[in-house]
C-alpha cells in the first residue's frame, strides 16, 4: 500500500500572530515556520503504518512557495520515502489544493491519504474532505485512531459526546486529529538520510489546475483584548448581564 | 562565506531545540536547588539522546558516532547549550583526544564512550599549574615496562560520572626555543586502579550539578600499554585533538547569549513602567541592540573557526578568537539582560541567574580569556620577531 500524505508550511504554533498593519492578513516576515502540526501526526502515523508492514511507501506532498521544500524534507527525514512539490507562491484556497491532491492521487494510485484535520493557519478543516468528494472516496475525519485490516480501514473519530468508530473501504482519505499519535523527532542518522531522498518538484500548470483564489479577504484583525473580569451581587444581576452584555444566552 | 544553515543542519536545529526544550528544561530547576543531575533523569536522557544520535554526535560514522562536521556540531552546541550546563552534558561527547587510541585501546575506551557504556574525564590542571599546564608536577616515571605515577590534579570536571581519566603527566625534560621544557604524556587510567584515588572538588558558585574532583596519584604502577598516542608526545596528541573544545564551549555559549537575549527582549516588550513598554525606553533598547550585535561578532568568528577546522585549515588563533569572543559576549549579554529585567532578573523564577552564574566559569576554563589574549597576539608578534 502507497499512503500519500499532504504537509503544509504554516506559522510556527509558538509564535505569537500579529497582524499587519494593513489588515490585509497576519505577518509572515521574519516569522518561525514549520509543518502544521495535525500533518506532522499524520506523517507519523504513515510511517507507522511503514514500520508495520501495512504500507510500502510513504509519499510527502506539500503546495507552496520554495521553501515548502523545507516541510517535505522534514517529513522525509520522519521517514517518509520521498517528496513532491507543487511550487506556487501565493494563497491557496482548500479547493485548488483538493484539485491538486487529486492529480496527484491519480499520478501516484495511493490507497491511503492522511491528512491533518486542519491547518492552524486558516483553520479551513475542508480539504479533505473535499479530496474525497472530488475523487469519489471513503472519508474519516477526525481519527484519534486507525487501523489498516481486512482491506479496510478501522476509524476511530471524536465526535461531539464520544468517540465513533467507522470501518472505510480502502482507497480512503483520513483526517487526523491531535490525541491519534505524538509525533516523533527527527534522529541524526534520519536528517542524514534524508538528504538523499528524492522530491520531485511541479507547478499547478503541470495539472492542469488553476489556483487563483476565488475568495477575496476583505479584513483580518486582532481579536479584542481580553476585559478583567467583574463580580457580580445576585444570581439575577448575573443572568441579566449574561443576556445583555456577554450575550450567551 | 555564508554559514545560515543547510537543510541537514536546520533539521539538526529543530530537533536539538526540542529536545532541550521537552528533556532538558523540565529539569533545570531541581538541578539548581539540589546541585544534582537526578540518577534516573540523566538516564532518561543519554537514552533519549542516543537513539536521537545526538549522543557521541562529532564522533566519526564508521566507529558507531554521528559523523556530525565541526560546524554542524557547533550548531548542535549552540542548541544544546542553551539548558543548564550538568543537563546539556548527559548528553556526552566522547573526549576528541580518545581518537588517538590504537590497538587494544580502541576496545576498551574509545568504542565504549561512543556507544555509551563509559565516559571519561581529561586531568591537565594541578594546584600549581593551571595556565602554565606545562608547569604540572605529576611525574610518570619509567619502570621496566610500566609507568610509576605521582601528583596530584585539582578542578577535575565530572570525575565522579567517568570510568577512567586521561591524564596528562611529566615524562622528563628537553631543550625547548625558549629553554628547558617538561615532556608531557597522556594515560588512560581507570577508576579503581590501584594508587589512583579521587575526592571531591569544591564547591562551585557556576555550573551547579557538574561537579570537580581533586584526583590524587600515590605510587600509581600502570603498563605503558596505557599511554595514549606516544610517550613524551602528550602535547602533540592534544594539539592534534583538543582543538575543536575551545569551540565547544564557543558555541555552548552562543545558546545561552540566545536564550538570553530572548527573554530580555520579550521583557523589554511585556513589561511596562511609566506607562510604556520598557524596550519603548532608548536606555533599554540600546542594550538590546547591543547585545545582538555582540552575540552576531561572537557567531560568526565562531562559524568561522569552525568551518575552517572543517577545512583543516583552523589556527590556534582562530580557535582563541571563538572561545575568548564567545565566552565575553555571554558575560556583557548575561548581565544586561539581568539589568533589563531589573529584580525579576536574579530571582530563580527564571534561568537568567543561572546563565549569569555560569557565564563566570566560561573565561576561566579551557584557556582563561588572557591566555587566548596571548595566544592571539602571540600570533602576530611572533612572526615579527617579537
Ligand atoms: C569548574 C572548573 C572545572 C574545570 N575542569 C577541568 C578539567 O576537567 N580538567 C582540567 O584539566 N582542568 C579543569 N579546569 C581547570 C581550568 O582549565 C583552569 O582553571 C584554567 O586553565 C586556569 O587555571 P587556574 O585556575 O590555575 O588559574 P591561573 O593559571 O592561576 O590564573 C590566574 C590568573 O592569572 C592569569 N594568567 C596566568 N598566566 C597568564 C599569562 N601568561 N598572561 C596573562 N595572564 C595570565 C590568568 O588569566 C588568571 O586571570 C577546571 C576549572 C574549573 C574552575
Amino acid at each position: 500500500m502507497k499512503v500519500l500524505v499532504p504537509v503544509k508550511r504554516v506559522v510556527d504554533y509558538n509564535v505569537k500572530i500579529r497582524v499587519k498593519a494593513d489588515g490585509s492578513g497576519v505577518e509572515t516576515a521574519n516569522v518561525k515556520m514549520s509543518m502544521n502540526p495535525f500533518d506532522e501526526i499524520a506523517v507519523e502515523q504513515a510511517v507507522r503504518l511503514k514500520e508495520a508492514g501495512a504500507a510500502e511507501e510513504v509519499v510527502a506532498v506539500s503546495i507552496g512557495p520554495q521553501q515548502a521544500q523545507e516541510t517535505i524534507r522534514t517529513a522525509l527525514a520522519m521517514g517518509a520515502d520521498r517528496g513532491i512539490h507543487i511550487k506556487h507562491d501565493g494563497e491557496v484556497e482548500p479547493l485548488a489544493v483538493a484539485k491538486l491532491l487529486k492529480a496527484v492521487v491519480e499520478k501516484e494510485g495511493p490507497e491511503l491519504v492522511l491528512t491533518g484535520k486542519q491547518a492552524i493557519d486558516d483553520d479551513c478543516n475542508q480539504t479533505g474532505q473535499m479530496l474525497a468528494a472530488l475523487l469519489g472516496w471513503a472519508q474519516g475525519t477526525f481519527a484519534s485512531k486507525l487501523e489498516i485490516a481486512d482491506g479496510g480501514a478501522k476509524v476511530t473519530r471524536e465526535v461531539d459526546g464520544g468517540l465513533e468508530t467507522i470501518q472505510l473501504k480502502l482507497p480512503a482519505i483520513v483526517s487526523v486529529d491531535l490525541r491519534l499519535n505524538e509525533p516523533r523527532y527527527a534522529s541524526l542518522p534520519n536528517i542524514m538520510k534524508a538528504k538523499k531522498k528524492p522530491i520531485d518538484a511541479h507547478e499547478p500548470a503541470d495539472f492542469g489546475v488553476d489556483p487563483t483564489p476565488r475568495l477575496k479577504t476583505v479584513k483580518v484583525s486582532e481579536p479584542p483584548p481580553r476585559q478583567g473580569g467583574i463580580k457580580v451581587e445576585s444570581v439575577d444581576e448575573l443572568v441579566e448581564k449574561l443576556k445583555t452584555e456577554a450575550k450567551v444566552i | 562565506m555564508d554559514f545560515s544553515p543547510s537543510e541537514e543542519q536546520r533539521l539538526l536545529i529543530e530537533m536539538a531545540r526540542r529536545f532541550v526544550e521537552e528533556e532538558l528544561y523540565p529539569h533545570e530547576r531541581t538541578v539548581e536547588e539540589t546541585d544534582e543531575v537526578p540518577v534516573e533523569v540523566a538516564e532518561r536522557i543519554k537514552q533519549k539522546s542516543r537513539e536521537l544520535g545526538l549522543y557521541a554526535a562529532a564522533m566519526p560514522e564508521e566507529l558507531g558516532g554521528g559523523g556530525l562536521d565541526t560546524l554542524s556540531m557547533t550548531m548542535l552546541d549552540r542548541e544544546l547549550g542553551r539548558a543548564s550546563y550538568a543537563l546539556h552534558y548527559t548528553v556526552y561527547r566522547p573526549s576528541n583526544i580518545l581518537q588517538a587510541c590504537v590497538g587494544e585501546q580502541r576496545e576498551k575506551y574509545l568504542l565504549p564512550c561512543i556507544r555509551g557504556e563509559k565516559v571519561d574525564c581529561l586531568a591537565m590542571t594541578e594546584p600549581g599549574a593551571g595556565s602554565d599546564v606545562r608547569g604540572m608536577n605529576c611525574r610518570a616515571v619509567r619502570d621496566g615496562d610500566d609507568f610509576v605515577i605521582n601528583g596530584t590534579k585539582h578542578f577535575i570536571s565530572h570525575a565522579d560520572w567517568a570510568d577512567f581519566v586521561i591524564l596528562m603527566a611529566a615524562t622528563g625534560e628537553e631543550d625547548g626555543p625558549r629553554g628547558p621544557r617538561k615532556k608531557i604524556t597522556t594515560f588512560l587510567i581507570d577508576k579503581g586502579w590501584p594508587g589512583f584515588t579521587i575526592r571531591p572538588g569544591y564547591k562551585n558558585v557556576s555550573m551547579r550539578g557538574y561537579h570537580n574532583f581533586i584526583l590524587e596519584f600515590d605510587d600509581c604502577r600502570v603498563p605503558a600499554s596505557q599511554v595514549l598516542g606516544e610517550v613524551d608526545k602528550g602535547f602533540d596528541v592534544a594539539n592534534d585533538w583538543l582543538g575543536a573544545t575551545r569551540l565547544q564551549v564557543a558555541g555552548t555559549c552562543l545558546g545561552r547569549c540566545d536564550r538570553a537575549l530572548e527573554l530580555a527582549t520579550q521583557w523589554a516588550v511585556d513589561r511596562k513602567q511609566f506607562g510604556q513598554p520598557i524596550g519603548k525606553f532608548q536606555g533599554v533598547s540600546f542594550k538590546l541592540a547591543d547585545m545582538a550585535l555582540r552575540l552576531r561578532q561572537a557567531e560568526l568568528v565562531t562559524y568561522e573557526a569552525a568551518w575552517k577546522h572543517d577545512q583543516g585549515t583552523m589556527t590556534d588563533s582562530d580557535a582563541a578568537m571563538a572561545k575568548l569572543a564567545a565566552t565575553e559576549a555571554l558575560a556583557f549579554i548575561a548581565d544586561e539582560a539581568i539589568q533589563i529585567h531589573g529584580g525579576m532578573g536574579l530571582m530563580n523564577e527564571l534561568p537568567l541567574e543561572m546563565i549569569w552564574r555560569d557565564a563566570r566559569l566560561e573565561r576561566i576554563w579551557e584557556g582563561t580569556s588572557e591566555i587566548q589574549r596571548h595566544i592571539i597576539s602571540r600570533g602576530l608578534l611572533r612572526p615579527l620577531g617579537g
